[in-house]
């Protein structure tokens, strides 16, 4: 996308009948660091890269708790998402007053898109460039959804948003069939994976990512640090699975004197083990 | 210019605020309302009252509101028709969404307590005492509102004299599981009390069922009264003014 003459302000068209002003609000989506969710038919899990400033500061919260059957994660401009998830804090409040009820996650995405498409039509707004994961509970059990800063919503199985979200995209496309009569357990675990897809290389730390779960009799919670450490222990013990196109196979450092005779694991022709 | 108008011991301005506590014209009487093995029951008469004349007597005072609850209320009825008439909005937005999930009795039956009392604080009420029934995924809920907001949850609830007359044989009488047949005993029995001693009763009653399969309101029909006590005969004979 390069500048031109159509992208000063939200409310002018491109002769190709785009809106660019939009466009870019997804690309700072696309820049922020990467948010993952996925579903099964009664949990949600939540899971995001922590970025932080710099060394001497934390990092950014990127998760929301939003009710106790609904959270949210975000990417892209971290103060937009901060104040949309007041309103949805203040939305779901006022349901519950009104009804004493849940406020259905479907209803709430819509009052969503519905305040994000209003910036898209105002010469003196802007849009939102945050786009937000919000997974929660209504009747018909646990839903995930993808809200853009276009004010479009998309409901979803699993997705990946952010900066190196589509290795994270890939392995959940590989898995997602998987998900709706998975355990809460193997969505976590999945959840983990598909984070640390989007680290590529970087070292997986429960400093690095943040996982958040919600479910049918759980309510929303941030899973702490050192449940998530245990987790990676117990994931790094048992291997990555022998996947055929995974592109970082489990090092076999148990096998000294391995050589060149070693035969490789499952993959066929990939990249030679690192020892 | 302009002087402060004293009327009726209430500072009024001269801009008529005219919202004030109002007084009932059209009134229903009791209704009562239990819950039974599959769901709720409901039942009230079809009097509307207007003072000590018993001025209408087709009024349906129980309604079905949505897919899961029964409404009925005494009080005025032009107010119970407002009350509708809001429930309708709420329904009809409810059910545009089209998403599956669908507003419940105890949603309403907040809703309503919300509308009852921001009325109420607005000195304003809606004169109204309600009884707000339902069943959704096999839950059976029956609630009150009265006109004040006082809100509560129980097995069996009535409203106006039902709470003096009814009330007393609901508490004995009542027990889990009733059947169809006899919650509707149950109920006659209690309807037959109000008819004999509450002067605003007519012998004309609606019986009002809610299962998870749906609402049935029953055709209007009277109950038998027994009326030959030998207490009746002679009322003076025993002492004078006993009655």
């Amino acid at each position: 996308m390069f500048r031109n003459q159509y992208d000063t302000d939200v409310t002018t068209w491109s002769p190709a009948g785009r809106l660019f002003q939009v466009e870019y609000a997804m690309e700072a989506v696309k820049q922020g660091s990467a948010a993952i969710g996925l579903r099964s038919k009664t949990h949600v899990v939540l899971g995001c890269v922590n970025k932080a400033q710099s060394e001497l500061s934390s990092h950014q919260k990127k998760i929301f708790k939003v009710d106790d059957h609904i959270g949210v994660a975000i990417a892209g401009l971290t103060a937009d998402g901060r104040v949309l998830s007041k309103y949805m804090r203040n939305e779901c409040i006022n349901y519950g007053f009104g009804y004493e009820g849940k406020l259905p996650v479907g209803r709430l995405v819509v009052q969503l898109a519905d305040k994000a498409q209003v910036c898209t039509q105002r010469s003196w707004k802007r849009p939102y460039g945050v786009g937000l994961l919000v997974g929660g509970l209504d009747e018909s059990g646990a839903h995930l959804y993808y809200n853009c800063p276009s004010g479009n919503y998309f409901e979803y199985q699993a997705f990946a948003i952010g900066s190196r979200s589509q290795a994270a995209k890939t392995y959940l496309e590989r898995k997602f069939e998987t998900f709706t009569d998975a355990s809460k357990d193997e969505l976590i675990r999945h959840a983990i994976f598909a984070i640390k897809e989007t680290l590529q290389g970087e070292k997986l730390t429960s400093s690095t990512c943040t996982i958040a779960v919600l479910g049918v009799g759980e309510p929303f919670h941030i899973l702490n640090q050192q449940a998530i450490e245990e987790l990676i222990k117990s994931f790094e013990i048992a291997e990555e699975e022998p996947a055929a196109d995974e592109p970082d196979a489990a090092p076999e450092v148990e096998q000294p004197a391995a050589g060149d005779q070693a035969a490789p694991p499952a993959d066929e022709g990939a990249a030679p083990m690192e020892i | 210019m302009d002087l402060i108008q004293i009327r009726g011991g209430n500072l009024v301005g001269h801009e008529s605020d005219s919202q004030r506590t109002q007084y009932p014209y059209v009134t229903g009487t009791s209704v009562i309302g239990i819950k039974y093995k599959d769901g709720i029951l409901i039942a009230a008469d079809m009097g509307g009252s207007y003072g000590s004349t018993i001025r209408y007597k087709s009024v349906e005072r129980i309604k079905p509101i949505g897919k899961h609850s029964l409404l009925g209320a005494s009080g005025e009825i032009s107010d119970f028709q407002e009350i509708l008439r809001n429930l309708d909005e709420l329904i009809l937005y409810d059910n545009m969404w089209d998403d599956g999930n669908t507003l419940g009795p105890k949603e309403v039956h907040n809703y309503l307590t919300r509308m009852m009392y921001n009325r109420r604080n607005k000195f304003n009420p809606l004169w109204n005492s309600l009884v707000l029934g339902g069943v959704k995924n096999g839950q059976k809920y029956l609630g009150t509102v009265s006109m004040i907001g006082v809100h509560y949850e129980d097995n069996h609830v009535a409203t106006g004299f039902g709470n003096h007359l009814a009330k007393p044989i609901l508490r004995d009488e009542w027990h889990e599981d009733l059947s169809f047949e006899d919650g509707v005993r149950l109920l006659e029995k209690c309807m037959r009390v109000l008819l004999y001693r509450d002067r605003s009763a007519v012998n004309k009653l609606q019986i009002a069922k809610l299962t998870e399969e749906g609402v049935t309101v029953s055709p209007p029909y009277a109950l038998k009264t027994h009326w030959e006590f030998n207490s009746f005969k002679n009322p003076t004979a025993g002492a004078e003014g006993s009655w």
